[in-house]
């Protein structure tokens, strides 16, 4: 492989404190090495006057599946004028909010992220997820197989079965490919079966007589059994709703007491994804306020959870999610057009587009609420940057919320153009928000933080010798004074350069390789356990519509490129 | 047209905000695709006189056999264009001002997503005049379009804004989720018109073969339309639709049919 050495840039990587030193970054066969490993024939790069970082790691956004692809189908305006030609060694592309495979590769490369994480994996869809996410260039991707609906889950549960659990865990991991335990409104997407809805962690599940919170420390506990890179990833019930933040409190909440027992250097038991969402004051639209200080007060205290913001980037998007209930609730607030799919026995989702327009009082405090968590988070190794694309904006606006975190000028401007401003201001902390981000908490926060949260701090979002060589150089110079803030959205949207591990994939904001694109997954040891074996034998003939022989995704079809990690949890 | 393209011609820089301030040879280079292959408008057309400096006196006329050419006018903005021939689909499409004139057919998808201006079409107009784009719900909002000839199904879905004037007939399916607007049909119609229609009017002069079952007679009304008084019945819907109110009536959608 060609060995580089990127010379001279302002360099930032938290995994080693370096804050913006001039340094040197060597590249040998995908690894980062000591400068003195690479030969003299090894390609010079000239970083002097950049940024240069470990590429970004998206810990979570919704990239490929069904749901994806629903969202695809049924919206072709979506399509409309966002097509790319074929450009290169680059396919065409087309869709804005819900991009084509191929162009979300290309999109995230050239901004400078090399990892992904697909949110919500219906296992029973895991073979469309991998054939999309096969189709995705260039990017390292995984996906979390959602658990917070299953009926094995709710039913060793409710007899608290811990063990059982995470067997039943670390067969579907094995048996889907897939990255870690997410929950989505826990008990609640069950209960949309039966036209019901759980929006508080207490209200029973019908049927399997459960509570949300049951189901929540249940897969906290059998995460922790098994030990798994990643902890248990939960969007919460109540999502969306005025009031929701103390729905929110009370799910941190059964975080507490709990520490995380694994190999991989994580230190939370819950991450709680596009947190944005969750952190919403008042009783109704009219007095709809931010409540970002309280949810982001006890994330601080509480070194046991990590958060993801779920900025809103005042776009036109499609909202898609397992959260089954929600989505209907949504088409009955805008009345656009609402897709709703079940899936057996797993969970559910649903698609509807949304605009969040800067002239409507609400989107504009949901705008505000996502900077204030990030901007009020006291430490940036537990708080990153999500859109959680596509629901609160299209993860290509990604340099656009950069601009806003590290320009307090920016922000101003914003504010000011909101057509309500003055009740926005009255509802949000935002206007009282001075502090700018630091490229070194921009790299905490969008590299070493979720690689840290993922289990993956050895391997990416860091530049120390010995870690995969993911390295992004940004045209931004650190030394200079920004005049205008547009400089960083212009800098962040298309990247010098990015390697992936160790091959340069993007120049001058173009992709010039389509690099060895990785599948990464969890492969969890148990003792063996008959028990949950012949469970899952009996489900499948009783309940499932296909067999169990049909439900795996393996072969280079599904997974042509598989990284997995390794736990041992049969001690 | 010199060059007859093999394919269709996707030509939305025909129009007078592309023409504006450049020259013939300007413009014979501006970007057109036949198919996926990107190519330049003189390699299509032979291009004569210059624009004006802006889009408002900017004049352009089209001739020869442009059945193969769509997005003609897209997204004009003012300015005028004339086409000689009839052009396919998108004709005129999400324009917002200027005027467009057609003399033979348009196809479907002409003045979709329209927000301004005139579209006139001496001929005949295809299906999903005036209407949105597939799958989108932001149909005509503003400007008026005149049809000499019939018109196709799906006319006006999705219209929230403006006016359509049919002098002949139309197919199935008019004003399909309309939210606004006015259409005006001086011919006869199968039917299926105003599903899911919750705002907006429709007057038709001729016949009506199926009414939609969402739609009851409200009464008798004398209206003024295009110069000419008479009676006209009223019949509101989509009654199987949620509707708003203002100032605490319910709104409907309004079908008057000339007695």
């Amino acid at each position: 492989m060609t060995e580089y050495i990127i010379k001279n840039g302002h360099v930032f990587d938290p995994v080693q404190g370096i804050k913006g030193d001039e340094a040197d970054i060597a590249i040998k066969d995908g690894k980062i090495v000591k400068d003195s490993e690479v030969g003299k024939s090894a390609k010079v790069i000239d970083a002097k006057g950049k940024t240069v970082m470990a590429g970004a790691v998206e810990i979570h956004a919704h990239i490929a599946g069904p749901k994806v692809n629903l969202g695809r189908i049924y919206r072709p305006e979506d399509k409309l004028f966002t097509s790319t030609p074929t450009k290169g060694l680059e396919r065409t592309g087309s869709g804005n909010s819900i991009p084509s495979t191929f162009k979300t590769g290309y999109e995230y490369a050239k901004m400078g992220y090399t990892t992904a994480f697909e949110a919500a994996m219906p296992p029973l869809f895991s073979r469309h997820v991998h054939e999309e996410m096969r189709d995705t260039p260039i990017i390292d991707e995984g996906a979390y197989p959602v658990f917070g609906n299953n009926w094995f889950v709710m039913e060793y549960l409710k007899n608290k079965e811990i063990e059982n659990t995470a067997a039943y865990c670390a067969w579907l991991l094995r048996a889907t490919k897939g990255y870690a335990i997410k929950v989505v409104n826990p008990g609640g997407t069950e209960a949309w079966a039966w036209g019901l809805n759980c929006l508080s962690i207490h209200d029973p599940v019908p049927y399997f007589d459960i509570t949300p919170a049951e189901i929540i420390k249940g897969l906290i506990e059998a995460n922790e059994f098994l030990g798994l890179p990643h902890s248990m990833h939960i969007h919460p019930n109540n999502l969306g709703n005025p009031g929701c933040y103390e729905t929110t409190l009370d799910t941190l909440k059964l975080a507490e007491g709990y520490k995380a027992k694994n190999k991989f250097g994580r230190e939370q038991v819950m991450h709680l994804t596009h947190t944005q969402f969750h952190s919403y004051g008042g009783e109704n639209w009219g007095n709809f306020e931010s409540k970002s200080k309280e949810v982001i007060d006890y994330v601080n205290k509480h070194k046991n959870i990590t958060i993801d913001t779920g900025n809103v980037t005042l776009d036109e998007t499609t909202t898609m999610t397992a959260d089954g209930p929600f989505e209907h609730h949504l088409t009955g607030l805008n009345h656009l057009k609402w897709a709703n799919v079940d899936v057996e026995l797993e969970t559910a989702a649903g698609v509807v587009p949304y605009i969040y327009s800067p002239d409507i009082k609400v989107c504009a405090i949901q705008w505000s609420i996502g900077l204030e968590l990030a901007l009020m988070a006291k430490d940036p190794m537990r708080c990153f940057i999500t859109t959680d694309h596509p629901n609160a904006g299209p993860f290509t606006r990604y340099p656009r919320i950069i601009k806003w975190l590290m320009s307090a000028k920016a922000r101003e401007a914003r504010i000011n153009s909101f057509k309500n401003s003055d009740k926005v201001v009255s509802a949000t902390h935002i206007a009282g928000i001075d502090k700018e981000l630091s490229l070194y908490e921009l790299a905490q926060m969008t590299r070493a933080g979720p690689a840290k949260s993922l289990g993956l701090s050895g391997r990416v979002g860091g530049l120390k010798p010995g870690m995969d060589a993911d390295v992004v150089v940004y045209n931004f110079n650190p030394d200079i004074p920004v005049t205008d803030p547009e400089q960083i959205e212009t800098a962040f949207s298309r990247a010098a350069y990015t390697f992936k591990s160790g091959v340069e994939v993007v120049v001058n904001g173009d992709v010039v390789n389509n690099g060895n694109k990785r599948t990464l997954w969890v492969d969890a040891k148990v003792k063996d356990n008959p028990l949950v074996m012949r469970d899952i034998k009996e489900k499948f003939l009783k309940y499932y519509s296909m067999t169990q022989s049909n439900y795996e995704s393996l072969g280079h079809h599904f997974v042509p490129n598989p990284f997995a990690i390794e736990v041992d949890a049969t001690q | 047209m010199k060059n007859p393209p093999a394919l269709y011609l996707e030509a939305d820089t025909i129009s007078p905000d592309w023409f504006a301030g450049k020259t013939a040879a300007q413009i014979a280079e501006l970007p057109v695709y036949e198919g996926n292959t990107p190519g330049k408008l003189g390699d299509y057309f032979e291009i004569t006189g210059n624009a004006g400096p802006t889009a408002t006196d900017t004049k352009i006329v089209v001739k020869g056999d442009v059945k193969k050419i769509k997005y003609l006018g897209m997204k004009m903005s003012a300015g005028e264009l004339l086409v000689e021939g009839s052009p396919d689909q998108y004709a005129g499409a999400w324009m917002s001002g200027g005027t467009m004139l057609v003399k033979g057919d348009v196809d479907a998808f002409a003045g979709i997503g329209m927000k301004g201006g005139e579209l006139t079409i001496e001929g005949n107009a295809g299906n999903y005049l005036g209407a949105a784009y597939r799958g989108d719900w932001r149909g005509m909002a503003g400007g008026k379009i005149f049809v000499k000839g019939n018109a196709g199904s799906d006319v006006g879905m999705y219209m929230n804004g403006g006016e359509i004037v049919i002098n002949g007939n139309v197919d199935v399916h008019l004003a399909t989720h309309a939210e606004g607007g006015k259409i005006v049909i001086k011919g006869n119609s199968p039917g299926k018109m105003g599903g899911q229609m919750v705002e907006g009017d429709v007057v038709i002069f001729g016949t009506i073969d199926v009414m939609m079952p969402g739609f009851k007679y409200a009464d008798d009304v004398e209206l003024e339309v295009d110069g000419s008084k008479g009676l006209f019945t009223h019949y509101i819907g989509d009654t199987g639709e949620r509707h708003k109110k203002k100032k605490g009536q319910i709104v409907y959608g309004n079908l008057y049919q000339k007695i």
